[in-house]
């Protein structure tokens, strides 16, 4: 029951939020809304046993496709991750005056149900319908709320989306007149033998999809543009939990399915994977809007994500596991600083910017340490994942894995630079005013911070949750 | 026959009742009353509880697909006289309110034959029944010269065609003695069909004539002007239930004629799907009219339609029932709404989510039935078609394709949700009546239904 009750509790309390017609009534329900998630999913997962974790329902029995739903433990993480990921979000964009923010909230805890469902769902029909319903609450998000060039950016996201999902959705049909049952259940899919020419050709039309959304180089186009057009909150949801559906997509919907294909094409994957990391630092390095350096730092980390999980070892795939709920903590820190940045003065250009360190000396703390996450120093979060999954690509490669090392540098020219930029130098006109974060925001950065320094130190948790899929995806061998 | 009889019957009482009164909405209830009972016949004779018995000589034989399609047909023809009822009373000069909803029965009478047939000729006669008040509906609003053009346009090239229909059945008729569309026996020692000359190259004008009706490219040149020519709320009616009728036949006729254009006829029809889907989807990238653009898509939707003909199997046809449901309603919902609306282009929908939200929200759901998007009917209509196809095997990147034009559908439908909810401006729509707007949340809540779980649809075709 509790799989159904994280995807009931956002939909239910976001259509209801659509008729609250005041600004902070929305604003508080729909800050209860995402506590009471959190709460269940944190109930659901530390003291239920794995039989109440998933559910089975007769849905359309002449498709052969049943509602059924269950975690493992990577679901169990980002059903985690996504849990703490929208309180932390709303607090943080408390302040954040929207027009008709009934409606804002609405979509926001509609697209919560969509992960929430990508997540949890067995089923590959119902996969594929919670993979849209993510993404449809996504598009108006961004469309009414977002930034200058809103409409034309959000619109490229969206097709670039849907034009993946669709050939998933052709890649599902097909394996489902493989299966012996004509079924679309997980297992049926997983036991179903297909030759390799069957498996090379799927293993596109499914990668294409979780690739785009990771997204991978060279289907990246779409990411920094909709980063920088979206209002912040949905940046936070688009870079911290829904990139990780990409991620998540690959380690349950493909690799388990596609050995061979794995096998033979993963090389391919990690190669673009690794050029983009390279691509996305360089560019990284020369950005100027806040924003879009972060988005760009965002392609470069995820592309380590997305090679460390075809290097088909159990290093690799454990940093991603890590990785995949640190990346989303850390970034939705990153976020945070920056849309504080620009609320308090209306500016994200790091050449407006500077000296913010005594003015804001609490602000200038908070961000070093997410800095040094993103450059993943020991001690933070990310250095934990980076460093099993660059051992896991050594293993793998050594050469690709020592191109692929580069961008720790480059990171850290990035990251640093970024910071010297905001906090150091003389005060700007922009700056000259600046007062330090404080309330709602001051709140979620310190929880954020609290995350980083607790499981880089301590990063075991994690580990143990997300053992059993780590498992499970390297027993399939081709 | 309940169908034909009584939609035949209705259209006469509708005739009259328009000498009894000239009031528009009594007419519009006599209407829907009527399509109640007409509903009510076609079930009990689906159901076998009571059916009226002609003996046509095997002209006509009735199945549970044609029957379970009139259901369909007819109660998509009920939404639309409930939605678009009190518009058709405002065309032209207003006078012939009576005489338009006789028209539309007489169409009906014309599906329910094509339904049905069983025959070369009950074809033909179905297609003529059907096409004819079509004509007149067309140019009903005779004082605008658009109606008059495409009226005229759809007339002489619908004569036309009608005249490859008839040399088609002709030749057929000559090479094999009979008007029967059942399939030839196969030949044991060569596994194809003897087939004649003659007989091939009819077969290939009846599928020109019918790819004609069914608005498919490279026959597709009428459509646009007929269409965007035609009343609005006619181009309603014609776009939806009369092109499903259509292809209801165009599969009636192939799925055993099909074998004697042997391997060819695959080829045949996957380059009309290709000629069809681009033609439609690229030209209605290109309109600014959102009335055009509609036209244009009913091309394309058409060429989606088209996979249940190429596939021709049991996942096909259950998809076409779907498809003409999701279709007909997303189809007649957006141009209910289009009608009340003062500028047709795009610009005219600019900032009507916040003048009109019901009618905004409720065009977005439509449109996104349209597109395809899951949790609309639209979704699962387009999933039984590609279904079929890759079930058929042999067409996975026929497959493929399709899915690249349905992608490009959604910059299209997308772009009127853009003017609606993302551009301000001063839509600008004819008074709307809380009944109007009741009538479209619930279209709107039968798409999302549908969408969720197509067996609302479908159950009745298996119980």
């Amino acid at each position: 029951m509790i799989p159904v009750l994280l995807i009931l509790i956002p939909l239910i309390t976001g259509l209801v939020t659509c008729f609250l017609k005041e600004t902070g009534l929305a604003r508080t329900w729909a800050m209860l809304s995402a506590l009471a998630t959190l709460a269940v999913a944190v109930t659901g997962i530390y003291f239920y046993s794995p039989a109440q974790l998933s559910f089975d329902a007769a849905w359309l029995p002449a498709l052969g496709s049943r509602f059924t739903l269950s975690l493992d433990g990577m679901g169990k993480m980002l059903v985690l991750l996504t849990a703490i990921s929208y309180p932390v979000i709303f607090l943080a964009t408390n302040r954040n005056n929207y027009p008709k923010a009934s409606s804002f909230y609405a979509l926001m805890l509609l697209t919560q149900a969509g992960l929430m469902g990508v997540f949890v769902a067995t089923d590959a029909l119902v996969f594929y319908f919670f993979w849209e319903l993510a993404l449809i609450p996504v598009y108006f998000l961004c469309s009414i709320w977002g930034g200058e060039k809103r409409i034309a950016t959000t619109f490229k996201f969206f097709i670039y989306t849907f034009i993946g999902s669709l050939l998933m959705l052709i890649g599902i049909l097909y394996m489902y007149f493989q299966t012996a049952d004509h079924s679309f259940a997980w297992k049926a899919f997983y036991s179903t033998a297909l030759s390799g020419g069957q498996q090379a050709f799927l293993f596109w039309l499914f990668f294409i999809a979780f690739g785009i959304k990771m997204p991978v180089f060279p289907l990246h186009t779409w990411q920094p543009d909709a980063y920088e057009q979206s209002p912040t909150a949905t940046t936070m949801v688009l870079s911290g939990i829904m990139v990780k559906m990409g991620l998540f997509g690959v380690v349950r919907w493909l690799i388990p399915f596609f050995p061979e294909a794995v096998h033979q094409a993963g090389h391919i994957v990690i190669i673009l994977a690794v050029i983009g990391m390279l691509y996305a630092s360089f560019i990284a390095i020369r950005q100027d809007d806040l924003k879009r350096l972060i988005a760009y730092s965002s392609i470069a980390h995820i592309g380590l994500m997305c090679a460390a999980l075809f290097v088909g070892n159990n290093i690799g795939m454990e940093g991603v596991m890590v990785q995949m709920f640190n990346h989303g903590i850390n970034v939705i820190g990153l976020w945070i600083v920056a849309d504080a940045i620009e609320q308090q003065l209306g500016t994200r250009k790091l050449s407006e910017l500077g000296g913010l360190a005594q003015k804001a000396p609490a602000l200038a703390i908070l961000l070093v340490v997410l800095a040094f996450a993103n450059i993943a120093l020991p001690l933070t979060n990310a250095f934990v994942g980076e460093f099993l999954m660059f051992n896991g690509l050594f293993r793998y490669n050594i050469w690709i894995a020592a191109v692929a090392c580069i961008s720790i540098i480059l990171a850290a020219v990035y990251t640093l630079n970024m910071v010297q930029k905001i906090f150091y130098g003389e005060p700007s006109t922009a700056t000259a005013n600046a007062t330090d974060v404080s309330g709602n925001i001051r709140l979620a950065l310190v929880l954020v911070v609290l995350l980083v320094i607790f499981l880089g130190v301590y990063p075991q948790p994690v580990i143990d949750l997300t053992k059993d899929t780590v498992q499970a995806v390297l027993a399939v061998k081709p | 026959m309940n169908a034909i009889i009584f939609s035949a019957l209705m259209g006469v009482v509708m005739m009259f009742s328009g000498i009894l009164t000239q009031n528009k909405s009594v007419l519009k209830y006599i209407a829907a009353t009527g399509l109640l009972l007409l509903i009510a016949a076609n079930l009990l004779n689906a159901e076998a509880v009571f059916s009226i018995k002609v003996n046509t000589h095997g002209l006509i034989s009735f199945d549970r697909f044609g029957l379970y399609f009139n259901t369909i047909a007819f109660t998509a023809t009920l939404v639309y006289v409930l939605l678009s009822g009190s518009d058709i009373g405002k065309v032209g000069s207003g006078l012939y309110t009576a005489d338009f909803f006789a028209l539309i029965f007489f169409v009906l009478c014309g599906l329910s034959i094509l339904s049905s047939f069983n025959g070369l000729l009950m074809l033909f006669l179905g297609i003529e029944i059907l096409s004819i008040p079509l004509y007149i509906l067309t140019g009903a609003d005779k004082r605008n010269l658009k109606s008059n053009e495409a009226s005229l346009k759809y007339f002489l090239m619908g004569s036309f065609t009608t005249g490859i229909l008839l040399m088609g059945i002709a030749l057929i008729y000559g090479a094999t003695g009979s008007f029967a569309i059942q399939a030839p026996p196969i030949v044991p020692s060569t596994g194809m069909v003897r087939a004649s000359f003659l007989e091939v190259a009819g077969l290939i004008l009846l599928f020109v004539s019918m790819a004609f009706k069914a608005s498919a490219a490279p026959f597709h040149f009428w459509t646009p002007d007929v269409y965007d020519g035609a009343p609005s709320v006619f181009t309603s009616f014609m776009a939806t239930i009369v092109k499903a009728a259509v292809f209801i036949a165009f599969i009636r006729l192939f799925q055993g004629q099909a074998v004697v254009l042997g391997p060819s006829w695959k080829i045949l029809v996957s380059f009309v799907i290709l000629a069809t889907l681009l033609i439609g989807n690229v030209t209605a990238v290109f309109q600014q009219s959102v009335k055009r653009m509609l036209a244009y898509s009913s091309i394309a939707q058409a060429g989606f339609m088209l996979f249940a003909l190429f596939s021709g199997n049991d996942l096909g046809k259950e998809g076409i029932l779907l498809y003409t449901a999701a279709y007909s309603l997303a189809t007649i919902g957006i141009f209910a709404v289009l009608i009340k609306m003062n500028d047709y282009t795009l610009e005219g929908f600019n900032g009507l989510a916040a003048r009109q939200p019901v009618l905004a929200f409720v065009t977005t759901v439509c449109l996104m039935s349209l597109a395809g998007i899951p949790l609309t009917a639209g979704f699962f209509a387009k999933y039984y078609m590609l279904a079929s196809a890759v079930k058929a095997g042999g067409a996975l990147w026929l497959v493929v394709i399709a899915i690249v034009f349905a992608a490009i559908s959604v910059y299209y439908y997308f772009r009127v949700i853009q003017a609606m909810y993302f551009r301000e401006g001063e839509a600008g729509t004819a008074p709307i009546s809380s009944g109007f707007k009741i009538m479209l949340i619930i279209v709107a809540a039968l798409i999302i239904l549908t969408g969720i779980w197509p067996s609302l649809v479908l159950s009745g075709f298996y119980f």
